[in-house]
């Protein structure tokens, strides 16, 4: 636990002084890796031991946070701060093979599921598994290390909330009723209910071939008995998810299409009943002038033809641009309410170094 | 190259990008100056809600197909078609066509699909894939496009029939992975144009898509499409109030400043985009088709049919790579003249 006050201030510092999780969100492309790397590095200039996991850092930045490959375990960063800046980039098979190698009863166990190549295939694919894995190694560096704060960037995904989903997705996985049938032979059901399994079985495996079906039963007879484990963990990864001390912060960009995406987002997170505690928009366009767009079109039209008719000609362009977005982003700022929302322009390059991480770092804090 | 000559390339041309770079208004675009040039064109889409029907000016559409834009009129066009294909949808149509109608349904509801597709990852986008084969050979258009999910999404995408083949060594889900890969990678069938905007990460991301598509789908790449490019204004470098005197205007208080600063703002910004367009040319060594940046709230029927001319033009300009044996071969059969992609 924190040692310091929890603050009512609805300002992003006060999230990033006083909460122990970060959880940045939103669809792909908005920047989220980066605003999670600028929440961790002003966590570490305010004195604390932060740490910041990122799913799939564009490699420069990976670079600049010193994360040449997967590593899996966090990094430490040097700077000229107070605190302490650590970083990881998630690899989502070796924290699964771990997890499972947790639960596991033995090493025999254990090994008879990393092996077996239907585990192979979901451990790695099995949609979702990204983001269980996101929220796993979460789980993972809160009970067992002594971070004050830990930023988490979730992976883009198409379904708003797989992530907070996704620790469900496998335990619902495992009620399935597929599932009971192909455990049905160990758990010594009647034979009645193994005549059903068995046309159903035959008819899967017709579509998808033998060898998939008696790989996928092999791994769920493995898998027998640690259910129960895994379970409990999710319920823990969920808890820990809403608790009070964790803070969920909404990345967006203003353009229509990914404003619907964050609304979307928003409107989950709230039947969840997890506020948004801050709203971040990237990319946002100047605001030029309060002249509006029709009356600067129109004097762009008085002069077309002239240089100063296409000066007034791009003024109007930006001006609808700044409008539209204003536009765009007036219902979901709604939705986010009293969440302070703050808006980083257009910046000159992509950030890619601690120096640009400190630039946004200005336009989110100040 | 002649445009009609051009969509002749491949009857399946799969648009491929990360999320935002406008990978739906490109399809769009793509099929409509395709259809301007006289083929009947189906867009495919996989991923629901893209807007791609508001595009058009029409209301929603599902697994059924609709006419996006009606052929015909003084342009002399094709239609423009559009279905949805969900791996739901494709897996009871498969089931149905091999015998299996009677579980097909029970099988997808009980959500044993999800489980299937568990036990073998890229199943889902196989039954997609063999459903665009099916479409590809019927045929069911001149030109089909698929307008593929999300950038990452895509690589899966496109790889799953290898995988498959791997995974599942016999049976139907194997000979029909074997089906789609012969389509992939055979480039008179099908090709891929990837779509980015002329920024730093976007590029980046695009050459090594662009890359990992060719190395492990063998698939054969077309034009890159790079969207958003501020089409130039000249006179932008000038002083509003010498453009002004020029003109013999008088400006508002404080009129010069926002002129002067949106103007600074536009040239920063094609130049941080000439930047990335040149570098994206010398990293990957494919012909560009550039689009413009689009000022306007939703993209509608005009905003697309500006894209595809801009398109129709850029096609235009591309050069007809000299014809190999292979071409002139294929050219001499009759078969589908090849582009030069």
């Amino acid at each position: 636990m924190s040692t310091l006050a929890r603050s009512h201030d609805p300002s992003l510092r006060s999230l990033v002084e006083g909460k122990e999780i970060i959880v940045c969100t939103g669809s792909g492309g908005v920047g989220k890796t980066t605003t999670a790397a600028v929440l961790a590095l002003e966590g570490a200039r305010l004195g604390r031991k932060t740490c910041v996991v990122t799913i799939d850092p564009a490699k420069r930045l990976a670079d600049a946070l010193g994360l040449e490959g997967l590593t899996n375990t966090p990094s430490k960063i040097n700077g000229p701060w107070p605190g302490e800046l650590w970083a990881l980039m998630l690899d989502t098979k070796s924290t699964f093979d771990s997890l499972v190698v947790k639960h596991a009863t033995d090493e025999e166990q254990a090994r008879g599921i990393l092996e077996n190549r239907f585990y192979r295939n979901i451990s790695g694919a099995l949609s979702g598994t990204q983001e269980y894995m996101a929220m796993e190694k979460l789980y993972e560096l809160h009970e067992e290390n002594d971070f004050d704060l830990i930023v988490v960037d979730t992976p883009p995904t198409r379904n708003a909330l797989d992530f907070l989903e996704a620790p469900r997705r496998l335990t619902r996985f495992l009620d399935h009723r597929l599932y009971r049938i192909l455990m049905a032979p160990t758990r010594g059901l009647v034979k009645a209910m193994n005549v059903a399994a068995q046309v159903f079985l035959r008819t899967v495996s017709k579509v998808v071939g033998g060898e998939v079906v008696e790989d996928a039963i092999a791994f769920f007879q493995a898998f027998d008995g640690m259910e129960a484990g895994f379970k409990d963990r999710a319920q823990r990864v969920l808890e820990l998810l809403s608790h009070e001390d964790t803070a969920f912060v909404l990345v967006t960009a203003p353009r229509h299409d990914v404003v619907a995406e964050a609304r979307f987002f928003a409107e989950k997170l709230r039947e969840a009943s997890i506020p948004i505690q801050a709203l971040i928009v990237n990319r946002v366009h100047p605001h030029f002038s309060d002249a509006s767009p029709e009356a600067t079109r129109e004097r762009a039209r008085t002069y077309a033809g002239t240089d100063l008719g296409n000066l007034y000609e791009n003024l109007a362009d930006f001006l609808l641009v700044a409008s539209r977005e204003e536009d765009n982003l007036r219902g979901l700022t709604e939705i986010v309410k009293p969440a302070p929302v703050i808006r980083v322009p257009f910046l000159h390059s992509d950030v890619h170094d601690i120096e640009g991480l400190g630039v946004i770092s200005r336009h989110l804090f100040g | 190259m002649d445009p009609a000559q051009f969509f002749a390339t491949s009857r399946v041309v799969i648009v491929a990008g990360k999320g935002g770079v406008g990978k739906t208004a490109v399809s769009a675009a793509l099929a409509r100056s395709a259809a301007l040039a006289g083929l009947s064109t189906l867009i495919i889409e996989v991923e629901g809600k893209s807007g791609l029907s508001t595009m058009f000016g029409q209301p929603p559409f599902d697994y059924e197909e609709v006419v996006l834009s009606k052929g015909g009129g003084p342009t002399g066009a094709a239609d423009v078609r559009a279905r949805t294909l969900t791996p739901d949808d494709a897996l009871i149509e498969y089931l149905e066509d091999h015998g299996m109608s009677r579980i097909s349904r029970r099988l997808v509801h009980s959500g044993a699909i999800d489980m299937v597709a568990t036990a073998a990852p890229g199943i889902k986008d196989i039954l997609i894939l063999g459903k665009v084969k099916q479409l590809e050979r019927a045929p069911a258009a001149d030109l089909i496009v698929l307008d593929a999910p999300a950038a990452g999404h895509a690589i899966s995408f496109l790889r799953s029939p290898r995988g498959l083949i791997d995974a599942v060594r016999v049976g139907p889900i194997n000979s029909q992975a074997r089906d789609v890969l012969d389509m992939l990678t055979d480039p008179t069938r099908c090709q891929v144009l990837l779509v980015t905007l002329p920024e730093e990460t976007p590029v980046n991301e695009l050459i090594e898509t662009a890359y990992s598509l060719e190395d492990e789908v063998g698939v054969s790449l077309g034009p890159v499409v790079v969207n958003g490019l501020y089409p130039p204004l000249p006179g932008l470098d000038r002083d509003p109030e010498e453009a002004a005197a020029e003109a013999g205007a008088f400006l508002h208080p404080g009129e010069a400043h926002s002129l002067r600063a949106a103007a600074r703002f536009r040239l920063d910004r094609m130049a941080l985009q000439t930047e990335q367009v040149e570098r994206l040319a010398q990293r990957l060594p494919l012909p560009q088709l550039q689009l413009p940046y689009v000022f306007a709230a939703d993209l509608g029927p005009e905003h697309i049919d500006d894209l595809a001319r801009a398109l129709t033009r850029g096609i235009e300009k591309l050069s007809a790579i000299p014809a190999t044996n292979e071409t002139t071969e294929s050219d001499r059969d009759g078969s589908r003249p090849k582009g030069g992609l």
